[in-house]
C-alpha cells in the first residue's frame, strides 16, 4: 500500500506528526460547555418525551397515531444533537457525509416497505406462534 | 502489523483510517437496527385491538436509564476533549464515569427489569370465553369509553389447581420434590385434585408459582391444569375504574386481589417472555441486541481505562492515537445511546 510510509515511526507528542488539533486547549474548553448544554437538554427532551406521552393528541387533532409521530418527531431531534454535537458530525468531512447519506437511502427505503402494509396487510401476528 | 494512519489523516480520506472503520461499522449497525425496527412496525400494525399491550414496562425505570445512558454519553465525549486537552487523570475520572453508566444500565436491565417480567403471568381468555371474566376485564366499560378491548388477564400466580392422575401419580411426586412444590391434596375428591405451590423464602413463605413452572407441571404425564389462581395486576382487580383506562407513569405491581382463571377458558398462558407476545418477542430481541451492545461498549472502554498496552499506558507513549481511540469507542457508544433514544418511547410510552 501507498501509505506503507508511516509504518514503524514511533509518534511522539510534539513532533510535527502530531495534527494541530492535540492540545489546543482553549478550542476544547470551550466546547466542555456545549457538550454539558447537550447533555442538560437531552435529558430535559427525555423528561418531555414521558410527559408528552401522556398527553391524548389524538383527541386533540383528530384520527390516530398522532402521539407515535410526535414522539418519533422529539427522538429525532434529540438524535440530531446526539450525531451533530456528540459524534462532531458538525464539520466532519464530506467522506463520513457520504457514508451516511448512503446508509439513510437504504434505511428509508427499509421503512417505506413497511408502509406497503397499508395495501397488504399482514393480519395476526399478535398470535402468530400459536 | 502496525495500521497505517492511526493518528494522521490519510490523504485520500481526509480521516485517521480508525474513524473510516467505525463510521462504515455504524452504517451496517443502522441497517441491522433498522431492520428489527422496521419488524417491530410490522408487527405493531397488524395486531389485533387488544394484542398490543401497554403500561407492562416500568416508565420511571425505563426513563432513568435513558438518562444514566444519556450522561454517559456526555462523560465519554469530556474524555476524549481531555486526552485532547493532554489532562490525564481527568481522562480516568470522566472514563471511569462512563464505565460505571454502562455497567449501571446493565445491572438495572439483567438484575431488576428482565427478571421481573419472568416472574410475571398473564392469560389470554379465549374469544368465546371473554364475557365470562367481565370481573377482571371490564369490556363493557372500555367499549362505552371507545377504547381498545382487554383479552388478558395477568398478575402474580399464586397457586394452581390440578387433577392427577392416581396411577401415574409417582411421576407427579418426582416432578413435586423437583421444584419444591407444595401440594395439598383434596381428599374428598377420587381424582387426586391437588393445588400446587412454590416455596422460596426460607421462612417457608410461600411465593406463589412461576409461570413456566406451571407450563412444566402440565406436561408432567396424567397432569390435567383446571385452575389459576392469581393476585391481579391492578387493572384487573378494578377494571371498570377510569383510573385503569390509561396506563399511569408509577408502575403498581400485582396487587393482593384475588382472581380465578379456568384452564380451559384460556388461549396462552406464559410468563412475560419472550413467546408471550408479538410485543415481548419484538421487545426483548431488540433491547437484548441493544443490551450486547452496551455491554461490548463498557469491555471496550474498560480496555482503553485499564493501564495496559493499547489502553491507557499509551497516554505516554503516543496520546493522539489514544485520543483517536478513545473518539472511536465514543463514536460507538454514541450510537448506542442513539438506539436507546428511539427504543425507549416505542416500548416504554407507545
Amino acid at each position: 500500500m501507498s501509505q506503507a510510509h508511516d509504518h514503524g515511526k514511533e509518534i511522539t507528542p510534539g513532533t510535527a506528526h502530531e495534527p494541530a488539533t492535540g492540545g489546543d486547549h482553549p478550542h476544547f474548553d470551550m466546547h466542555l460547555g456545549l457538550y454539558l448544554g447537550v447533555g442538560g437538554f437531552l435529558l430535559v427532551a427525555t423528561a418531555v418525551t414521558v410527559w408528552l406521552s401522556y398527553v391524548d393528541f389524538d383527541k386533540m387533532f383528530g384520527g390516530h397515531g398522532w402521539n407515535i409521530i410526535i414522539a418519533m418527531i422529539v427522538a429525532t431531534v434529540k438524535v440530531g444533537f446526539v450525531g451533530a454535537i456528540f459524534m462532531h458530525l458538525k464539520g466532519e468531512k464530506k467522506l463520513v457525509w457520504q457514508f451516511l447519506y448512503f446508509t439513510l437511502f437504504f434505511v428509508a427505503g427499509l421503512f417505506l416497505l413497511t408502509l406497503l402494509n397499508y395495501s397488504d396487510p399482514i393480519f395476526g401476528t399478535s398470535h402468530a406462534h400459536h | 502489523m502496525q495500521i497505517p494512519h492511526e493518528v494522521t489523516a490519510r490523504p485520500d480520506t481526509g480521516l485517521y483510517n480508525a474513524k473510516l472503520g467505525i463510521w462504515l461499522f455504524l452504517a451496517s449497525e443502522v441497517m441491522l437496527f433498522g431492520g428489527l425496527f422496521s419488524a417491530y412496525i410490522f408487527l405493531r400494525m397488524g395486531a389485533e385491538d387488544g394484542y398490543w399491550p401497554h403500561g407492562l414496562l416500568n416508565v420511571p425505570v425505563g426513563a432513568g436509564n435513558t438518562a444514566i445512558l444519556i450522561a454517559s454519553s456526555v462523560t465519554v465525549v469530556l474524555a476524549w476533549a481531555s486526552l485532547k486537552m493532554r489532562k490525564f487523570s481527568q481522562y480516568k475520572l470522566w472514563m471511569g464515569i462512563s464505565i460505571l453508566c454502562g455497567a449501571l444500565f446493565l445491572i438495572v436491565k439483567l438484575a431488576y427489569e428482565w427478571p421481573q417480567k419472568f416472574e410475571h403471568f398473564g392469560a389470554f381468555i379465549k374469544k368465546d370465553a371473554i364475557e365470562h371474566y367481565e370481573k377482571y376485564l371490564g369490556n363493557h366499560h372500555l367499549k362505552e369509553k371507545g377504547l381498545p378491548p382487554r383479552v388478558e388477564i395477568s398478575g402474580h400466580l399464586h397457586e394452581v389447581e390440578i387433577a392427577a392422575d392416581p396411577a401415574e401419580k409417582e411421576k407427579l411426586e418426582v416432578f413435586l420434590k423437583q421444584h419444591d412444590l407444595e401440594a395439598k391434596p383434596d381428599e374428598h375428591d377420587a381424582k387426586l385434585q391437588i393445588v400446587c405451590s412454590e416455596k422460596k423464602d426460607k421462612d417457608g413463605k410461600r411465593e406463589g408459582i412461576r409461570p413456566g413452572v406451571a407450563e412444566d407441571l402440565e406436561k408432567v404425564p396424567g397432569v390435567k391444569l383446571i385452575a389459576f389462581e392469581l393476585g391481579l395486576d391492578p387493572i384487573n382487580a378494578a377494571p371498570d375504574n377510569p383510573e385503569s383506562d390509561k396506563p399511569h407513569f408509577l408502575y403498581k405491581g400485582p396487587t393482593e386481589t384475588p382472581g380465578k382463571i379456568e384452564r380451559k377458558d384460556v388461549e396462552f398462558y406464559s410468563s412475560f417472555a419472550p413467546k408471550h407476545s408479538s410485543y415481548f418477542a419484538v421487545y426483548f430481541t431488540i433491547t437484548g441486541l441493544h443490551g450486547l451492545h452496551v455491554l461490548a461498549g463498557v469491555l471496550i472502554m474498560l480496555y482503553f481505562w485499564l493501564p495496559i498496552e493499547g489502553g491507557a499506558n499509551m497516554f505516554k507513549r503516543n496520546p493522539e492515537h489514544l485520543a483517536n481511540r478513545v473518539e472511536v469507542v465514543g463514536l460507538f457508544w454514541h450510537f448506542v445511546d442513539l438506539v436507546w433514544i428511539f427504543v425507549f418511547p416505542i416500548f416504554y410510552l407507545l
